[in-house]
């Protein structure tokens, strides 16, 4: 796993990275980065990433880093 | 709570798995777009002003002063090395004595905002403190830019 700032975000993106929100869908719903799909922390597991393609890199983000 | 997600989805497979740690309000800080029911929304980091002039702590008042008249401001900002805000010049700061440091003679620890406040919230709140503008950091200090009250009133009405 490798911590990644906003350029190095840019690149993955342009590599068609698949990004990941792992905030709770209240939030999600809210506002969320443009093509990010939702799977809160507490359900990440086997079955809700079953649809993730495990060829593209995975961006996951959360709110802030504190 | 992004690394814990990270950690979990290598157990569960993910060869290249990457934490953008800074998150949305890193996101936000650079005011790219979003989606959501709230995406519409205008938020601090989409106006704070990038161009406010910044100096080192231990820079000369009178080389501060010529610089920030030159930039058509009133302020200036201090900052380390990594860009945390540290205090603020302006009034009798930026009139004192040329060769005074600036960490001798600013205001320390200036109020700051996060750049996903909500415009129209901090419109208010400035307006009722009578405040002309604000500091937008990130959570951990470093500087995204200044928030003209004028600006949120403009552009952050509902």
């Amino acid at each position: 796993m490798t911590t990644v700032g906003y350029p190095a975000l840019r690149r993955l993106l342009d590599e068609d990275a698949l990004l990941v929100e792992v905030l709770p869908a209240e939030e999600f719903a809210e506002m969320h980065l443009p093509g990010a799909v939702n799977i809160p922390l507490k359900t990440l597991g086997a079955d809700t990433t079953a649809g993730l393609d495990r060829t593209r890199p995975v961006v996951v983000y959360c709110w802030d880093a504190l | 709570m992004s690394p814990r997600a990270a950690c979990r989805l290598a157990t569960l497979g993910f060869a290249r798995v990457y934490d953008y740690l800074p998150g949305k309000v890193d996101w936000l800080a650079f005011g790219l777009p979003r989606e959501g029911d709230e995406a519409a929304t205008p938020r601090a980091g989409d106006i704070a002003r990038r161009d406010v002039p910044t100096c080192a702590p231990s820079d000369r008042i009178g080389t501060v002063r010529e610089r920030v008249e030159a930039a058509g401001w009133v302020q200036c900002l201090v900052v380390n090395d990594e860009r945390v805000v540290l205090g603020r010049l302006r009034g009798t700061a930026l009139s004192a004595d040329a060769e005074a440091r600036a960490e001798e003679v600013m205001e320390a620890g200036p109020t700051t905002v996060r750049p996903d406040e909500r415009l129209s919230d901090l419109a208010t709140r400035l307006r009722e403190r009578d405040v002309a503008s604000i500091v937008v950091t990130m959570p951990d200090g470093r500087l995204v830019g200044q928030l003209l009250r004028d600006d949120a009133e403009r552009l952050g009405a509902v």
